[in-house]
């Protein structure tokens, strides 16, 4: 059986390896956030993607949409491929990737989402909708779903002293990427544009080119510690402390645990939650406060949210370093409820700032779920197959991403049709939400450490 | 049991490849921040 040890493919690519990525005394640990940040900031695209919608049902007709057009329920499909294929490629490479390294991952990761952009393209120039599913959707996606697990264990290594805020720091980069795609993606598509071409096919080509390179730089910056290492003045805890385990649980014994259970459902209905609404947000800003928030403002209010899901990336992940993993859950889930059974009232008081400042509270916390988690399950699982074990919970994304926006849009349709006006249509929704949050609380809560019949031989850890 | 290595790096060249990894991620955020700042304005207005 290969090890992470014995890994080493030679040959051209040998540099990828991991044993060519261990860092020479002197190495600066805080140049791993900047190479996470490389690949992250380039991913998160993907909450941007929605730019492209509306230019490509013209493709052909240019200034409207010809018969022979893409619709846009077609083109909805692309976003939704992606996001399944980013958890199926996290649950099925984290093995391969803790064995690997994080070099080869990102290398791959760099491939796969700016090679995605390069089908698609062929795919737009062709007008062959199948060749962008197959290049956004599945390639790209993969290379979404190694791009996001393959910083997350290197950066728990190099900071077993502050978990949270190193991850924090990089899963921020994921919720920043679309602050820079979306107006990148604008600018773009004027350029490119000419009478009788929406642009569509150069902003792939441009965008494949520029993240493949910008992910590749990050792939060239990263190390991984020599083994022993740690940083100055850390002295790994010798015993455990409540939920922060010292033993290592294997990636397939993770997995027969009730704790990755709940944390899969903790995860679940924080993301359903946070998606279903950010999903939704330029619609629901404009129907609550109808005449008062115009649709150049509420794209304003979406990103705004955007922003604030990154900052709380960031500050919810540093946090839980001090107040604990347990608790940050326990915040997001009691303050998250309170928020979303407020926001109704937000709308029948009338207060546009009340309702702003609460959802932006809001998509802190959705943000700081994602950023979170690894730290969580470090502490609950160790940190030998951290990488994979998070690869696996991220199916709980996958299945937020399909239940979230599902459970806002088809709530609103049923209010709708029973006669509620617009602006209140949305109430029914955010206390069911704010349910969820309930629920979440409740598992977040049963929290407990894992069994030692799960823990792995000291002996094998290193093997 | 495996010896526990430490490194503490203050050379100047560390310095430059950090702020030269820094900034090439930085502009990047801070120009998405400033336009996202920018489009947030409108709904205050």
């Amino acid at each position: 059986m290969a090890t992470a040890v014995q890994a080493d493919s030679g040959g051209i690519f040998s540099w990828l390896d991991r044993t060519h990525t261990v860092a020479k005394p002197g190495f600066s640990r805080w140049l791993v956030p900047p190479a996470a940040l490389c690949v992250h900031l380039c991913i998160g695209q993907v909450y941007a993607f929605s730019v492209f919608n509306l230019p490509m049902t013209k493709l052909i007709g240019i200034t409207s949409s010809a018969p022979d057009d893409w619709k846009l329920t077609e083109l909805g499909w692309i976003f939704s491929i992606a996001i399944v294929f980013l958890g199926l490629s996290a649950a099925f490479t984290g093995t391969w990737l803790d064995r690997v390294g994080p070099r080869k991952a990102m290398f791959t990761a760099a491939l796969c989402f700016g090679g995605g952009f390069l089908v698609s393209a062929l795919g737009v120039h062709l007008h062959q909708l199948w060749l962008v599913y197959l290049g956004y959707g599945v390639l790209g996606g993969c290379g979404l779903g190694i791009g996001y697990i393959s910083p997350v264990k290197t950066l728990i290594t190099w900071f077993p002293d502050r978990p949270g805020m190193a991850t924090g720091m990089a899963i921020m980069g994921f919720g920043g990427g679309a602050l820079i795609a979306s107006p990148l993606s604008v600018w773009l598509m004027q350029h490119f544009a000419t009478p009788d071409n929406v642009g569509v096919t150069g902003t792939f080509i441009t965008m494949g080119l520029i993240y493949m390179v910008f992910m590749m730089v990050g792939a060239v910056i990263v190390r991984v510690p020599a083994k022993g290492w740690a940083p100055e003045g850390y002295v790994a805890p010798a015993q455990p402390k409540k939920l922060i385990t010292t033993a290592n649980v294997h990636v397939d014994e993770a997995l027969k645990t009730p704790q990755f259970y709940l944390l899969w459902g903790v995860l679940c209905l924080n993301v359903t939650a946070g998606i279903g609404v950010l999903g939704q947000a330029s619609a629901m800003s404009q129907e609550m406060f109808p005449g008062r928030i115009s649709a150049l403002a509420a794209s304003g209010f979406v990103g705004l949210l955007s922003l604030f899901n990154m900052l709380g990336r960031f500050f919810w992940a540093s946090t839980s370093d001090y107040i604990g993993r347990r608790n940050t859950y326990m915040i997001f889930f009691a303050l998250g409820l309170a928020l979303y059974a407020a926001v109704p009232w937000t709308g029948e008081i009338g207060s546009i700032v009340l309702f702003v400042a609460f959802y932006c509270v809001i998509m802190t916390m959705y943000g700081g779920g994602f950023a979170t988690i690894p730290a969580y399950l470090k502490d609950v699982f160790g940190t030998r197959y951290v990488g994979a074990i998070h690869g696996r919970l991220l199916t709980a994304w996958s299945t937020a991403g399909v239940l979230g926006p599902v459970l806002v849009n088809y709530i609103r349709e049923y209010q709708i049709d029973q006669g509620v006006p617009k602006a209140d249509a949305y109430s029914v929704t955010m206390y069911i939400m704010a349910g969820l949050l309930l629920v979440g609380f409740i598992l977040n809560y049963l929290m407990h450490p894992v069994d030692k019949r799960h823990h792995m031989n000291p002996e094998d850890v290193n093997s | 049991m495996t010896k526990t290595i430490h490194h503490e790096d203050v050379s100047g060249a560390n310095t430059i490849k950090l702020a030269l990894a820094w900034t090439f991620v930085g502009i990047p955020l801070l120009w998405g921040v400033y336009h996202t700042l920018t489009n947030a304005v409108l709904l205050f207005k």
